[in-house]
């Protein structure tokens, strides 16, 4: 049976398509969700990708966290669709209450766009099951707003229930506390993380790696974990 | 017109990168007596007729839920202007 993977599009929505092509290369289907269509068309996971969601008004992902797909999307999620949020769609979660925290501007004020090393720190997710514990990872980062923030009994239990999914490695790009760089809800389907793991999936496109420039490839291994998890469920 | 004006702050604690370089630049003009300065935002709501009770409880829970984030917000003052 071929795996069903939902892309959601909001007005605004930047990296929709990359997030398509990398479902493909992983091997799955990937299903164009549109953000006032309240209907998930039986998709076996969902990918919010990154943008600037209806212009970022309000505040970024806050009016996508109110679109009528997102309400499925959390409905869904609580009945354990596995759901990966990435960059905006990371935003998107924290303001739909699947996520806690929430994202600011970047400390230092800039637009931050490069390679970034993560450390793959919970690999008991549906996003991240191929991953090894501790492994790291090296996928592009491009945010303006992606420093995480959450209050210090939320932060106690992030790191005592083991929810940090990723962080930062070498210098923190955005001031995010304890280096966050995304999370998993308890249940694990659902992950948000700022970094770009659909850039990072087919040699020559993907960041430098020591083998050779542009050959980093280990985004694609999010979308091969949730295929592993969805095929093995 | 009628309207409710919803003000929205960023939390005390938090840096706002937006005020501080408004200060910046106030103290290279010789401002030298303002200490800081916040933005928020003042959002209106406006109706097509008068501003009720239900009407100012409603929109202070629109200020909590969704113009403000709790995380990084707080809502400062619901008004009317009738």
């Amino acid at each position: 049976m071929t795996i069903k993977i939902g892309v959601v599009t909001f007005p605004g929505t930047l990296d929709d398509r990359d997030a398509q092509r990398a479902v493909r290369i992983a091997g799955a289907e990937a299903v164009p969700l549109w953000h006032a269509d309240a209907n998930l068309h039986k998709v076996d996971a969902v990918v919010l990708p990154g943008g600037f969601s209806y212009g970022d008004y309000l505040r970024c992902g806050a009016i996508a966290a109110q679109a009528p797909v997102t309400a499925e999307i959390v409905k869904a999620a609580n009945g354990g669709l596995p759901v990966l949020g990435i960059c905006n769609g990371f935003q998107v979660l924290v303001e739909a209450h699947l996520l806690p925290g929430g994202l600011i501007r970047n400390e230092k004020q800039h637009f931050i766009c490069r390679d970034q090393r993560l450390r793959v720190e919970n690999v008991n997710t549906p996003w991240t099951n191929q991953f090894t514990q501790n492994e790291e990872i090296t996928i592009p980062l491009k945010n303006g707003e992606g420093g995480y923030i959450a209050n210090p009994e939320t932060l106690k239990r992030l790191e005592g229930e083991g929810l940090v999914a990723f962080r930062y490695l070498d210098s923190n790009p955005n001031g995010s506390m304890n280096d966050i760089a995304g999370l998993r809800n308890e249940r694990g389907n659902v992950v948000g993380l700022m970094p770009h793991p659909e850039h990072a999936v087919e040699p020559g496109f993907g960041p430098d790696s020591s083998v050779a420039m542009k050959s980093g490839i280990d985004g694609l291994k999010f979308f091969t974990s949730v295929i592993n998890s969805l095929v093995n469920a | 017109m009628p309207k409710i004006i919803v003000e929205v702050m960023p939390k005390e604690v938090l840096l706002d990168p937006a005020g501080k370089s408004v200060n910046n630049a106030l103290h290279r003009k010789g401002h030298k007596d303002i200490t800081a300065v916040r933005i928020g935002k003042r959002i209106e709501l406006h109706f097509d007729r008068a501003v009720t009770d239900a009407d100012i409880a409603e929109a202070q829970q629109i200020g909590e839920s969704f113009l403000s984030n709790a995380v990084i917000e707080d809502v400062v003052s619901v008004t009317v202007q009738n």
